[in-house]
């Protein structure tokens, strides 16, 4: 894990490395070695294009989603930048699909979601890494075995427990399965095991229960881990499309991502609308990646090493 | 592998009368007092609940109800291996299989190459790369229905590629009406979608390869694809079998992207149908067959299990 940390703190410590380099006036990397300037120019080219290919297409919909319903939006050669930008479309796709309610609906899931996911992987990963008892190589068991089993292959029957529970088409029935993920609960313990335990120990001789020793010392050393697994579950929820489509039935009650789906499979013909919609569904989730790009890129590296 | 410090021995305790069986753990743990809250089932108890009742007690659910006639709103009787023999001569689920297996096949070369080259291209510390990074991520944190939206747009008959199709002089392609394309533009739309997350976890495996062997192969005159071949692939081959194996795992789940790209029937004559689509429309809804959608699942199941162990396998009958 911790060779997994490395690029993610990278571009936070790249800027001491700069400033000599650019008087220099000599392009370097963080190693120190120079650059080719054609190298450089191909490098950049390259990169250039990928941008394009990547961050294009998200572009392409938000300039679409600002054309006013006058414009053509199907012309060749195509026109980039809308003449008239407006948000006409926003308005208009609220009005045909309650996309507010939806973006509400879906703030409700992604934050219990990040909620139960805190607390219980906290709890549960503590109580797998740092307290004894019978049974407790067992309990790791379960949640490496759930960790296994893939959503696809257990949905229907998540889908007849629910019904039998009466959380169908509810949002409570949406957040359930995935409230406390088994690999968040894997990644907690993972990082109460990285932390030294000699300070619990004195805690423990002090007289601190095992309740104390969490809340005090244990959780606000694993503060970061737990800023993944936040972020991991609200993305994750935000983001989720085969549970909800299956749980929720009533359309006043979608979230956003079977709102869209429902948008685009009712109103197929008008892209600007699908296109307005789709931005309100993206804007939340780039805005906070750009914020936390750090755990984001930190949560890739662990989850794929424990994944 | 924290080795746990000795304990000293609890001080000699009254004598209680023995604790129910449900709660051994309190009694017996070192250190941890006999107060509400700080046993360590109760703490565990929220994550096991959830672990035991949402995964492993729905897969076992999945595997009884795979020999039963259940539907949604109907009780099933036991009828044995009838689903499994049924699945044998439903047409849709070959369709499901083959496309399932194809788009493994289709996904996972170039989630397992161009990743890699990505990887190399933003590695070099130059002046905008964290930005460049950053923005290749962009695709992993939108939702698959926004992406697959904002793809079934750009492919549509009238939209940006085809505009630019003809712009150029060629003709425009129906990516959405053809099954075969439709298919293609899925995968696609997928390597699109997983390309920044697999960079990333190439660029950790980067950040191991030491620059000694690059810059000896250098001085022994190998050029920039020689170098990729014979020192960067080798160093980075535990990570390409990872990746093989998540990226082959995920492509044959495979359900948003053609669901939403082909619509819910799965295209004309359900074509484009995928093994988790064909779950999903058997199983759900009023007059869902729980019982031969559980027999469907288990084959997802197996399969995907399959899968991990075939790359694992392949991985370890080359390192020999």
């Amino acid at each position: 894990m911790s060779v997994l940390d490395r690029p993610s703190h990278r571009p936070g410590t790249r800027p001491p490395a700069e400033p000599p380099a650019a008087r220099r006036r000599r392009i370097t990397d963080t190693g120190g070695r120079r650059v080719r300037p054609a190298e450089l120019v191909l490098r950049y080219l390259l990169l250039l294009i990928v941008l394009a290919l990547t961050v294009g297409p998200f572009l392409w919909q938000l300039s679409t989603s600002l054309k006013s319903p006058t414009e053509d939006i199907y012309g060749s050669p195509p026109s980039f930048l809308p003449r008239h930008p407006t948000l006409r479309n926003y308005e208009r796709v609220a009005d045909t699909v309650p996309v507010w309610d939806y973006a509400l609906n879906s703030l409700k899931v992604a934050g219990a979601s990040v909620v139960t996911n805190c607390v219980g992987s906290a709890l549960a990963g503590y109580a797998l890494a740092r307290l004894r008892y019978p049974g407790r190589r067992a309990a790791t068991l379960v949640f490496v075995l759930a960790m296994l089993v893939p959503v696809e292959g257990i949905f229907i029957a998540q889908f007849t427990t629910m019904r039998e529970l009466g959380l169908n088409n509810t949002l409570v029935g949406v957040v359930l399965p995935g409230s406390v993920g088994a690999m968040n609960v894997l990644l907690m313990r993972n990082a109460f095991r990285n932390l030294p335990y000699e300070i619990e120990e004195a805690a423990r001789v002090d007289g601190a229960n095992a309740w104390q020793r969490f809340t005090r010392i244990a959780l606000p050393a694993v503060r970061g881990t737990l800023a993944v697994v936040a972020i991991f579950s609200f993305m994750g929820a935000w983001d989720d499309f085969l549970w909800p489509l299956i749980v929720l039935s009533d359309p006043s009650r979608f979230t956003l991502t079977i709102g869209l789906n429902y948008l685009h499979g009712t109103f197929a013909n008008d892209e600007r609308l699908v296109a307005a919609g789709t931005v309100v569904a993206v804007a939340p989730l780039i805005a906070l990646f750009a914020c936390l790009q750090r755990y984001f890129f930190r949560g890739v590296g662990e989850g794929a090493v424990k994944g | 592998m924290t080795a746990p410090a000795p304990v000293p021995a609890p001080p000699p305790a009254p004598r209680v009368p023995p604790t129910p069986r449900v709660v051994p753990a309190a009694r017996r743990a070192p250190g941890i007092r006999r107060q509400l809250p700080t046993s360590p089932w109760l703490f565990a108890a929220p994550g096991l609940l959830i672990a035991g009742g949402f995964a492993l007690y729905p897969f076992v659910s999945t595997l009884v109800n795979s020999l039963t006639d259940r539907r949604v709103l109907l009780p099933g009787r036991f009828v044995g291996l009838a689903n499994y023999r049924e699945l044998l001569h439903d047409d849709m689920f070959w369709t499901g299989l083959r496309n399932s297996v194809l788009y493994v096949v289709g996904v996972v070369p170039a989630l397992v190459v161009l990743p890699l080259l990505l990887a190399l291209l933003v590695r070099r510390h130059i002046p905008g790369v964290a930005f460049f990074r950053s923005a290749f991520y962009t695709p992993v944190v939108a939702s698959v229905v926004v992406v697959g939206l904002i793809w079934v747009w750009l492919l549509d008959e009238r939209g940006l590629v085809n505009s630019l199709l003809e712009a150029a002089g060629a003709g425009r392609v129906g990516f959405l009406s053809d099954p075969w394309l439709l298919l293609l533009s899925a995968m696609a739309v997928t390597v699109w979608k997983g390309l920044g997350y697999y960079m990333i976890i190439y660029l950790a495996a980067l950040a191991n390869v030491p620059r000694e062997l690059h810059e000896a192969a250098a001085v022994d005159g190998a050029g920039p694809v020689r170098r990729f071949l014979s020192v960067t692939v080798p160093a980075v081959r535990s990570t390409m079998v990872l990746v093989a194996a998540l990226s082959s795992v995920a492509a044959f789940k495979v359900f948003s992207e053609v669901y939403l790209m082909a619509g819910p029937s799965g295209g004309p004559a359900g074509e484009d149908t995928t093994l988790v689509m064909l779950v999903q429309r058997t199983g759900t809804g009023l007059t869902g067959r729980v019982g031969y959608a559980s027999a469907l699942s288990v084959v997802v199941f197996a399969v995907t299990v399959a899968l991990m162990l075939l790359v694992l396998r392949a991985d370890r009958r080359e390192e020999t």
